[in-house]
C-alpha cells in the first residue's frame, strides 16, 4: 500500500510534467510556425486589431451585414448559447421578436424568405458566419443604405463563400463587412 | 424405452387437486422468499390489499375505486397462486413417479440371517445396513443390496419393464439387486447396502420436492439474474412516482405496482422451480436415479462420452456370420464339423455357430454322439471339440491355438486359409479355425453386429458437440474397424480399467467434461472421476456409490438420453427467460400511456393497441401477466424440445420462437383481454 | 453534401481504427512498434517511480494500484482548483479560486474522464489549471480506461492463470504510445486551421461598429486534441467545440468528430487482434454501429426537419433547426457530432443539445444510457462486456449448455457482479433524477429558490434527466440550460460520476480476474460461438431490452411528451 502510494506520487509528478507542461509547450512551439494562427488570427487595420477572423462581432447597423442573433451579445470573454428548449414559450417569443425586427429593417422581404440562421442563436454566441442566403437577403437593404448597385454587393457576397470543405458553405460576416467598407 | 407404467397425462385429476391445495400452502412467505421474483409479487399483493381497504374507508380519486384496486389485488394474488401451482404440479408429478417405483418395494418380509445362523422374518422397513437376508425362488427381494452368495435369475420387470429375466451372481460385476424385484430360480444371500431412507430412490425423491430441493448452480445464477432484473424494474417504478408528480400526473399505487409486477420476469420466476423439478422428473421417467440435480444439469454440458462397445454399440456378443471351407471336403460336411466342435462351447459365440448352421439346415442329432467325448470350451484351452469312438477328432478354437495343434502334428495351415484369416481380421471380424483330425479344415467368421440406428445417435451427439469414445477389449485393428463403422469419434482398444481413467483425466485436463457408464468394481474410480458417472443398477455397490446416477434399466445407451435431458433443462430455462423479458415491450405500450394519459392526452399516440381506457389497459396487462403462467405450465413440465442443430441454429430458432414470439404474443393477448373486459363490461 | 460528409467521417474513422486497433494490440502485448523510441523514456519513468513494469499483478493488486493513483490525482486537482488565485504563472486573466463544491464536482469530473463542466473555461479556469490539472487529467484518465481494458483483455486471453499484467505499465504506455502521438497529430491539424495556441491573455479590441469587446483565448489546440481523443470532452471554452477557436471550420469539425470515435472503435479491433478473434471484433463493431446508426438517423431526420414551433411562425426552415448550432456545421453535422459524443462518453459538443428538437434529446440520452455503442476509451468495451456477459448467459442457456464466454464458464459469481454493475446505471440516473424531481416538488416556489431550470415542463424534466445521465455515463455533455452550479448538482452529479466510473471498472476487472483463473474449455459444435451473427443479434436485443427499456418511462415523460405535445 505504501509502496503503491509512493509510486503513484512520483508517477503523478512525472506525468504532470509530461502532459501538463512538456506536451503543451511542444504544441506551442509547433504553433509558433503559424504564428498568426496561434494567437487567434487577428485582423489588423491601421495597426489596430479590429477583430479576430473567427470571432463574430455584433452588427446592428443597417449599413452592415448582420450576423446571427447572440444570447451573449457577442461577448467573446463569456461565450455561450441560449440553451432554450425548442418549445420554450419565452424562447419562441424571442424568435418572433427577431423576425419582426428583421422585417422592419428589411422592407420587402417576406417572412417565409428569412433563413432560419438569422433568427436563431448559435451555441457559441460568437458565430462569425451566416449562410449565403442570409447574406443575399440583406443585399437589397445594404445597397439602399450605401447607395451602391445591388449587383456589386451580390458579387462581393458571391466571392466570400467559404468553408466548402467538409462543412456548410458560409459567409464570414466580419470579413464581408470589412470588404464592404473598402468599396467605394 | 417406454416399457413403463408412466404418469403421462400432464393434468391428472388427483395430481391437480393436490397441486391446487399445495399452491395455498406455499403462500407462506418463509417459503416464498426462496423465489425472490414471486416473493415481491406476494408483497405487492399485500400492499394492494391494504390499499383497497384503505380506499374503502377513505376514497381517493387519484388512487381509483375500491373495486378497481381490489381487482388488481385479486389478479396479483392469482399470479402468485399460478406460480405456486406450477411448482406444486411438477412436484406432485415427480412424487407420483417416484411413488410408482417405491410401490414395488412396499413392506416385504425378509428372512434375515441371524448371527446364530437361524432365519428371522423382518419387514423390509426394519432392515438395517449390513443385514444379510436370504431370498429363494419365487420370493420378492426386500430391499436394495448386493449378493454375497449364490446365483439367481431375477425378474426385474417391475423396475425396468424388461420382461426377460436377468442373471445376478455373487462376486462379479453383476451382484447388485434391487428391492421389489423377484427371484425366479435359485437361492441367494443378499447384504443390505443402504440405510433405511437413504436409498438412491429416497435421494431422488428429495430432488422433486420443492422445499427440500437444492438449487443447481445454473439455477442459482439465473435466480440472481432474475433478482437483478427485479431490482432494476423496482428502481424504474419507484422513481416514476416523483417523475409523475413533477409532470403534474400523480400515479396511483395500483398502477405503479401493476407496472412493476408486469415488468419483472414473473413468467420465468413463477415457472423456474417447476422446470427444475420437471427435469429431475424426466430423468426419473427415463429410469435414471440422479443423486443430485447438479449431475443432470452437468450432463447437458458433457463434451466427451465414453461408451462400452459391447451392449452399447454392438449387440451383446459377436456372432458367426460365415463358414469358409478350405479343405476341399463338401461344404455340408465342413459345417457339420463346425457344429460338432461347437456343441460343447457354451459361450454366446459357440451358440451362434449352431444358429448359423441351422440356417443352412444342418443339425446334428445329439443321440448319435451319446458315447462320444465332448471337450468343453474353457478359458485355459480356448478350444472346444469332440472325440468320437471311431477316432474322429474335431477341434475349434482361436487361430493361434489351432495353429499350435496343427503344427504339433507336423502339418501347417494352408496359404489360402491364412489369407481368409487376414481378410476377416482386417474387416473387424474375428476368425475361428476348425481342425479335423489334426488338419486345418476351415474358418468360421465371427462378427460384431452394430446396433441399428446407433450411427444416427452418434451423429446427433456430434451435432450437439459431444465427442463419442468407444471402449473395447478388442485389438486396435478390430476396434478401429468397428469404431469407423459405428461412427464414433475415437476409441480405446485393448482397454484396461486404468486406460479409461487416464483417458478421462486427459480430457478433463483440456477442460472437457466427461461422462461414462460402468458397472464393475473396476469402473468405480473412473465413475468417480468422470463428471457424469452413470452406474448400472445391476452393477456392484462400489460402482453405484462412485457414480452420480444410477440407471435402473441397465441400458448402456441411456447416457445419450441423459445428455439430452440436461440440455433440455437449460434450454427451457433460457427460452422462458427470454420470453418473459421480451414480453415487457408490449406491457410498456399498454401501461406507460395509461399512466399519464389523463394529464398528457397526446400520449394516446403510444397506445398502439388501442386499449379502451387506462384502467382496462392496466388490468389487461396484469391479467395477461398472470394467465401466461398456467398457459406455459405444459411447456415448463415437458421442456422445450431439444434439437441437435448446432449452437447457432439452435439459438436462432429459440430466439425467433421465444424472443420474437415473446414480443408479439402479449400484444395480441393484452388486446384480446381488453376486448373481453369491455364486452363483459368489467371496466 | 453534408450527408456525404457524414458518411465519409464515419467510414474513414472505421478504416483508420483498424490499423490503430492492430497497433494498440501490439502496445498491450509489449510487441515491437514504430514508436519504440519512447522506450528509454518509459524505462526511466518506471525506474524513477519504483515500478517494475514486468511484475504481473492479480486483479486485486491492479485495482488497488488504479484506485490509489486516481486518488492522488483527485487530491492534486482539488488543490489546483482551490488555489487558482495564487497560481504562480499561466494565469494572465487572474482567474479566482473555485467554490469548494464546484471544485469537488470539477475534480471528480476530470478524474473520472467525464468532463462535466459546471464552470465556464474562459472565466473559471486559469491556463495553469487548464494545462497542469485539466489537460494532464485528460491524458491520464483516458490512460486509466485504456489500461483497465488492457487488464481485461489479458484476463480474457489467459488460460488458468491469476495475473492480469501490470496496471502502471499499461497506464504509462497508453499515454505515451497511444494518446500522445495521436494528440500531436490532431493538434497540428487544428493549428493549421487557426485554432490558437498561446499563453497570452485575452485581448481587448474595438469592433467595426465601435463596441469594446474582450476576446478570450489561450493554449487551446493542445487541450482540444486530447479532449477529443481521450473521450474527455472538457472544452477550453464554456461552449466547447461550438466556439470558433476550438472548432474553426468544416475540416477541424470532421477531424474532431473522427477523433471522438477513433480510439473507442479501435479498441474493439484491438480485441480482435489481441485474442486473435477478428470475427468477434467485427461482430461487436457491427452491433455498436447498428446501435449508433439507430440513434443517429432519426436525430438527423428530426434536426433537418426544423423546429415545428418556428415553422408555425411562418419561417420555412430548409436549413433545419439552427438554434444552438453554428452556421458552418448545420443540422446534419451537428446531429452527427451530438450522437458521436453521447454514444462515446466524450461529451464535447459542436452545438447545444438543449436546443435540439424535442425527440433528438431522447436519442442523445439513450446513447449515454446504453453507454456501449463504442463507448469511452477503454471503458466503452468494458461496458459492452457486461452486456455480453448477460447475453452469453441467457443465450448459453438457450443452446443447452452452461454459458461460456470465450471458453470460460459464466457462473454464479460472474453473473452476480455483472448484474450489480448493470443495476448501477439505472440506479444513478433514475434515482438521481427522482431525487432532483422530488426536491423541486417539495420546494416552495422552486423557480425562484432553486433556479435550476431554464425551461419549463417536459423540457425541464429532460434537463435534469440529461444531467444525471451524462454524469453516470461519464459523458460530460449537458442540457446546459440546467443551472447546475449549485451545491445540490455539484455534489449529486459528483457522486454519480464517481460511482459511474469506478464500479463499472472494478466489476469487469473482477470478472476478468475470475475468468482468468478458470479452466479453458475448448469449443465444440455445442458451444455458442460469440463470433456468430446470431450472437450479435442476441447481444443487440439484450442491450435494447435490458438497457433501453429501463429508461423508457423517464424518456416518455421528457422528450417524448415534449415531442407529442407540440
Amino acid at each position: 500500500m505504501i509502496k503503491n502510494l509512493k509510486s503513484s506520487l512520483i508517477l503523478t509528478v512525472i506525468l504532470i510534467l509530461m502532459f501538463g507542461v512538456v506536451y503543451p509547450l511542444g504544441i506551442y512551439t509547433i504553433g509558433l510556425v503559424f504564428s498568426s494562427n496561434s494567437v487567434g488570427s487577428p485582423i489588423v487595420k491601421n495597426e489596430q486589431i479590429v477583430g479576430f477572423e473567427n470571432i463574430g462581432q455584433s452588427f446592428t447597423d443597417d449599413k452592415y451585414f448582420w450576423g446571427r442573433p447572440s444570447t451573449v451579445g457577442y461577448n467573446a470573454a463569456s461565450t455561450g448559447g441560449s440553451n432554450k428548449g425548442p418549445t420554450n414559450p419565452d424562447y419562441l417569443a424571442e424568435v418572433q421578436a427577431r423576425i419582426d425586427t428583421f422585417l422592419l429593417h428589411n422592407p420587402g422581404v417576406k417572412k417565409e424568405e428569412i433563413p432560419s440562421d438569422l433568427v436563431t442563436a448559435p451555441g457559441s454566441g460568437i458565430d462569425p458566419n451566416i449562410s449565403p442566403n442570409s447574406a443575399y437577403i440583406q443585399v437589397k437593404r445594404i445597397a439602399v443604405v450605401r447607395n451602391l448597385p445591388e449587383a456589386q454587393i451580390k458579387a462581393l457576397v458571391d466571392q466570400s463563400i467559404e468553408n466548402t470543405v467538409l462543412g456548410m458553405p458560409v459567409i464570414n460576416v466580419l470579413k464581408l463587412n470589412l470588404k464592404l467598407d473598402e468599396l467605394k | 424405452m417406454s416399457k413403463h407404467p408412466r404418469v403421462s397425462k400432464l393434468f391428472q385429476k388427483e395430481l391437480v387437486a393436490e397441486a391446487f391445495k399445495h399452491s395455498f400452502v406455499k403462500l407462506n412467505p418463509a417459503a416464498m422468499i426462496k423465489n425472490p421474483v414471486m416473493f415481491v409479487v406476494e408483497l405487492g399483493t399485500v400492499i394492494m390489499l391494504v390499499m383497497s381497504f384503505y380506499l374503502l374507508a377513505k376514497p381517493d380519486a387519484v388512487q381509483g375505486s375500491f373495486g378497481y384496486n381490489l381487482a388488481i389485488t385479486m389478479v396479483l394474488f392469482i399470479t402468485v397462486l399460478f406460480a405456486n401451482f406450477a411448482e406444486a404440479l411438477a412436484e406432485a408429478r415427480g412424487k407420483a413417479q417416484a411413488e410408482t417405483l417405491r410401490r414395488t418395494r412396499q413392506e416385504t418380509p425378509a428372512n434375515v440371517l441371524m448371527p446364530g445362523g437361524e432365519l428371522k422374518k423382518v419387514m423390509s422397513s426394519e432392515l438395517k445396513k449390513g443385514d444379510v437376508f436370504v431370498t429363494a425362488a419365487g420370493e420378492i427381494i426386500a430391499t436394495d443390496g448386493e449378493i454375497i452368495e449364490g446365483i439367481a435369475t431375477i425378474d426385474e420387470s417391475a423396475i425396468t419393464g424388461e420382461s426377460a429375466p436377468v442373471i445376478r451372481e455373487a462376486g462379479g460385476d453383476r451382484s447388485g439387486v434391487t428391492g421389489g424385484t423377484k427371484v425366479l430360480t435359485d437361492f441367494i444371500k443378499v447384504q443390505v447396502t443402504t440405510e433405511k431412507g437413504e436409498s438412491f430412490l429416497d435421494k431422488m425423491i428429495t430432488l422433486v420436492e420443492g422445499a427440500k430441493r437444492q438449487k443447481t448452480p445454473n439455477e442459482i445464477a439465473l435466480t440472481i439474474l432474475l433478482s437483478g432484473f427485479t431490482l432494476m424494474f423496482l428502481i424504474v417504478t419507484v422513481t416514476l412516482e416523483p417523475f409523475g408528480r413533477f409532470a403534474n400526473t400523480p400515479i396511483a399505487i395500483a398502477s405503479l405496482i401493476s407496472l412493476f409486477v408486469c415488468l419483472i420476469p414473473t413468467t420465468i420466476g413463477g415457472l423456474l422451480s417447476a422446470i427444475g423439478i420437471a427435469g429431475m422428473d424426466r430423468a426419473l421417467r427415463a429410469n435414471i436415479i440422479a443423486k443430485s440435480g447438479r449431475a443432470v444439469e452437468t450432463a447437458g454440458d458433457i463434451d466427451t462420452l465414453l461408451l462400452d462397445k459391447t451392449g452399447t454399440i454392438t449387440i451383446g456378443n459377436r456372432k458367426a456370420t460365415n463358414f469358409y471351407n478350405v479343405n476341399g471336403m463338401p461344404d455340408s460336411d465342413f459345417i457339420k464339423y463346425c457344429v460338432l466342435s461347437s456343441i460343447a462351447d457354451e459361450t454366446p459365440e459357440g451358440k451362434s455357430i449352431l444358429e448359423l448352421a441351422k440356417k443352412s439346415n444342418i443339425e446334428v442329432n445329439l443321440s448319435d454322439h451319446k458315447d462320444d467325448t465332448f471337450i468343453k470350451f474353457t478359458a485355459q484351452t480356448r478350444m472346444s471339440g469332440l472325440d468320437t469312438k471311431n477316432g474322429l477328432s474335431v477341434r475349434k478354437g482361436s487361430i493361434d491355438t489351432i495353429r499350435d495343434l496343427v503344427q504339433s502334428g507336423g502339418k501347417s495351415i494352408p496359404v489360402n486359409m491364412q489369407k481368409i484369416v487376414a481378410e476377416i481380421a482386417s474387416n473387424g471380424g474375428t476368425p475361428l479355425a476348425v481342425a479335423v483330425n489334426g488338419e486345418a479344415a476351415g474358418v468360421i467368421q465371427l462378427e460384431d453386429i452394430i446396433k441399428t440406428g446407433i450411427q444416427e445417435r452418434f451423429e446427433r451427439l456430434r451435432k450437439m458437440g459431444v465427442k463419442t469414445v468407444m471402449v473395447t477389449g478388442d485389438n486396435p485393428l478390430t476396434a478401429k474397424f468397428i469404431a469407423g463403422k459405428a461412427g464414433v469419434d475415437d476409441f480405446i482398444a485393448e482397454a484396461k480399467p486404468e486406460d479409461k481413467m487416464n483417458y478421462i483425466k486427459t480430457e478433463q485436463r483440456s477442460g472437457k467434461l466427461v461422462a461414462m457408464m460402468g458397472d464393475g468394481t473396476n469402473d468405480a474410480p473412473a465413475l468417480a472421476q468422470a463428471d457424469v458417472g452413470v452406474a448400472m443398477n445391476s452393477g456392484t455397490q462400489a460402482a453405484k456409490e462412485a457414480g452420480n446416477m444410477v440407471d435402473l434399466d441397465n441400458d448402456p445407451t441411456k447416457l445419450i438420453e441423459v445428455v439430452e435431458i440436461g440440455k433440455q433443462l437449460l434450454i427451457t430455462r433460457g427460452a422462458l427467460t427470454t420470453f418473459s423479458i421480451a414480453n415487457d415491450v408490449a406491457k410498456y405500450f399498454a401501461i406507460v400511456p395509461a399512466l399519464f394519459i389523463a394529464s398528457i392526452p397526446e400520449l394516446q399516440a403510444l397506445n398502439i393497441m388501442g386499449l379502451v381506457s387506462p384502467q382496462s389497459a392496466i388490468l389487461s396487462a396484469v391479467i395477461f401477466n398472470a394467465i401466461i403462467i398456467p398457459i406455459l405450465i405444459p411447456l415448463a413440465l415437458k421442456g422445450v424440445a431439444y434439437r441437435p442443430l448446432g449452437a447457432e441454429s439452435l439459438l436462432a430458432r429459440n430466439l425467433l420462437i421465444y424472443g420474437l414470439g415473446g414480443v408479439i404474443v402479449p400484444f395480441a393477448g393484452i388486446k384480446l383481454i381488453d376486448v373481453l373486459l369491455t364486452i363483459f363490461n368489467l371496466v | 453534401m453534408e450527408f456525404l460528409y457524414s458518411a465519409i467521417i464515419i467510414l474513414v474513422t472505421i478504416l483508420l481504427a483498424v490499423p490503430l486497433g492492430r497497433y494498440v494490440s501490439k502496445v498491450f502485448k509489449g510487441e515491437k512498434t514504430l514508436l519504440d523510441f519512447f522506450e528509454p523514456i518509459e524505462k526511466l519513468i518506471f525506474k524513477v517511480s519504483g515500478v517494475n513494469p514486468l511484475s504481473e499483478m492479480d486483479w486485486k493488486q491492479n485495482l488497488k494500484a488504479l484506485l490509489t493513483i486516481n486518488l492522488v490525482w483527485f487530491i492534486w486537482i482539488m488543490f489546483v482548483l482551490l488555489t487558482q488565485t495564487w497560481h504562480p504563472f499561466w494565469n494572465p486573466d487572474n482567474i479566482l479560486s473555485m467554490e469548494p463544491t464546484q471544485a469537488f464536482n470539477t475534480a471528480v469530473s476530470f478524474v473520472t474522464n467525464t468532463n462535466l463542466q459546471h464552470y465556464s473555461g474562459e472565466t473559471g479556469a486559469s491556463y495553469f489549471t487548464q494545462l497542469l490539472a485539466l489537460a494532464f487529467l485528460q491524458f491520464v484518465s483516458a490512460g486509466t480506461g485504456i489500461a483497465a481494458l488492457a487488464l481485461l483483455f489479458k484476463g480474457l486471453a489467459n488460460k488458468s492463470t491469476r495475473n492480469l499484467g501490470n496496471f502502471y505499465y499499461h497506464l504509462v504506455r497508453a499515454c505515451t504510445r497511444i494518446l500522445l502521438p495521436l494528440s500531436i497529430v490532431l493538434a497540428v491539424v487544428l493549428l493549421l486551421n487557426q485554432t490558437p495556441m498561446t499563453f497570452k491573455g485575452s485581448e481587448t479590441i474595438v469592433t467595426l461598429q465601435g463596441d469594446t469587446v474582450s476576446v478570450a483565448r489561450g493554449p487551446v489546440a493542445a487541450m482540444v486534441a486530447i479532449k477529443q481523443l481521450g473521450t474527455n470532452g472538457g472544452g477550453f471554452f464554456g461552449p466547447n467545440s461550438t466556439h470558433p477557436f476550438e472548432n474553426p471550420n468544416g475540416i477541424t469539425n470532421a477531424a474532431e468528430n473522427a477523433a471522438i470515435l477513433l480510439i473507442p472503435i479501435a479498441m474493439v479491433f484491438a480485441l480482435g487482434y489481441y485474442l486473435n478473434r477478428k470475427k468477434l471484433s467485427y461482430i461487436i463493431i457491427a452491433v455498436m454501429t447498428a446501435g449508433y446508426l439507430m440513434l443517429l438517423i432519426p436525430t438527423i431526420v428530426q434536426e433537418t426537419g426544423g423546429n415545428p414551433k418556428i415553422t408555425q411562425m411562418g419561417i420555412t426552415q430548409p436549413q433545419g433547426s439552427m438554434e444552438g448550432k453554428e452556421a458552418g456545421f448545420g443540422p446534419v453535422l451537428s446531429a452527427l457530432w451530438s450522437i458521436s459524443t453521447t454514444v462515446t462518453s466524450n461529451g464535447s459538443v459542436n452545438s447545444m443539445h438543449d436546443s435540439f428538437t424535442a425527440l433528438s434529446g431522447a436519442f442523445q440520452m439513450m446513447g449515454m444510457q446504453l453507454n456501449a455503442f463504442y463507448g469511452g476509451v477503454g471503458v466503452g468495451f468494458i461496458n459492452m462486456f457486461i452486456f455480453m456477459i448477460i447475453a452469453v448467459f441467457i443465450s448459453g442457456l438457450m443452446v443447452g449448455r452452461t454459458p461460456e464466454f470465450l471458453g470460460k464458464k459464466i457462473e454464479v459469481r460472474e453473473v452476480k457482479i455483472a448484474i450489480l454493475v448493470a443495476l448501477l446505471h439505472p440506479l444513478l440516473i433514475l434515482g438521481g433524477t427522482a431525487l432532483a424531481s422530488h426536491t423541486w416538488m417539495i420546494t416552495e416556489n422552486p423557480g425562484e429558490v432553486l433556479k435550476w431550470l431554464n425551461n419549463p415542463g417536459f423540457h425541464g424534466f429532460s434537463e435534469m434527466l440529461y444531467e444525471f445521465t451524462s454524469a453516470a455515463a461519464n459523458n460530460g455533455s449537458g442540457f446546459e440550460g440546467l443551472g447546475d452550479n449549485t451545491p445540490f448538482w455539484n455534489i449529486s452529479a459528483g457522486i454519480a460520476m464517481l460511482l459511474g466510473r469506478y464500479i463499472p471498472i472494478i466489476g469487469p476487472i473482477m470478472i476478468a480476474g475470475l475468468l482468468s483463473q478458470k479452466k479453458y474449455i475448448p469449443e465444440s459444435a455445442g458451444t455458442l460461438k460469440l463470433d456468430s451473427g446470431m450472437f450479435g443479434v442476441m447481444l443487440f436485443a439484450v442491450i435494447l431490452i435490458v438497457g433501453a427499456l429501463l429508461f423508457i418511462p423517464a424518456l416518455v415523460l421528457g422528450p417524448v411528451s415534449e415531442y407529442l405535445t407540440i
